[in-house]
């Protein structure tokens, strides 16, 4: 919370995010074309898709800090995957709400059970899980173990959500890039929306570590005060 | 795909957007201050401990 040598770090990202966040919507709305089939309604897609590919960039890195954790029993390694895991559930939060508000006028429905929508659906219930069990467990050391083993366990269906469309005939379109279906005067303002939420997934995980790392210093400090009594 | 229609749920998407963001960052705000208060309290009652009982 209180990290005084990363002040300047923090202020950068802050201006970068602040200036990038514009640039982002004024690329959305204005930079971007209107499409030919769905017209602006396809402009959900700019903040869609990098909100999804963010949210499995933080499950990413939710299973690599378990298991160093479960190699290096230094609990820094658990505070990082607690802190991209919440973030990560925020931005999967973000894809399952906006996901379906596209949905309703592009497929006539809210909602359908294609393999992309129930592993997305699948994966966010796995991942408040996982903070849900945190919560249940009250001795630190066990809490962390369990938590990066259940980190690891629920990240098997990352790869599932990533190749889901690649794998099945899903309702969801195509990885647009990988296909070459993205119009190429949609490609800048696509770009320019996934590096504006990368430094926004980084800015979000550093300040919920720093929360962390503060409320560990302050269990410790809890601990000296019962031990003086 | 009647151009307003649709318009309503482009804003609906985005006003959801802002408000997952700013319920998220509010959420660790009001964290961060509860934490900084409970780490002075206990900073406090620590120096307050004579030194041989700390």
């Amino acid at each position: 919370m209180d990290q005084p040598k990363y002040k300047h770090l923090d202020a950068i990202l802050g201006g970068l995010l602040l200036v990038g966040m514009i640039l982002a919507l004024y690329m959305a709305f204005i930079g971007a074309p209107r499409e030919r089939t769905m017209g602006d309604l396809q402009r959900i897609f700019y903040f869609h898709v990098p909100s999804g590919m963010m949210g499995l960039a933080a499950f990413a890195v939710n299973f690599f800090a378990s298991l160093m954790y479960l190699i290096k029993k230094d609990r820094k390694w658990d505070s990082l995957a607690l802190s991209a895991t919440e973030v990560g559930l925020m931005f999967l939060t973000i894809v399952l709400v906006t996901g379906p508000i596209w949905a309703k006028p592009a497929w006539f429905v809210w909602w359908t059970w294609s393999p992309r929508l129930t592993s997305s659906l699948v994966l966010w219930i796995l991942y408040l899980a996982y903070m849900l069990v945190r919560n249940y467990v009250p001795d630190p050391d066990r809490r962390a173990v369990m938590s990066a083993v259940f980190g690891i366990v629920a990240f098997v269906d990352a790869p599932i959500v990533f190749f889901s469309i690649r794998w099945w005939r899903d309702n969801h379109p195509s990885a647009m890039i990988e296909t070459g279906d993205l119009d190429p005067l949609m490609r800048p303002a696509f770009y320019t929306c996934i590096a504006v939420f990368l430094i926004l997934l980084v800015y979000l995980m550093r300040r919920r570590y720093f929360l962390e790392s503060a409320r560990l210093e302050a269990e410790r400090l809890e601990r000296l005060v019962d031990l003086a009594r | 795909m009647g151009t307003v229609n649709t318009m309503n749920y482009l804003f609906a998407a985005y006003t959801a957007i802002w408000i997952i963001l700013a319920v998220y960052l509010f959420s660790i705000r009001a964290r961060e201050k509860k934490l900084r208060e409970e780490l002075d309290n206990l900073r406090q009652l620590i120096e307050r401990q004579p030194a041989n009982r700390r």
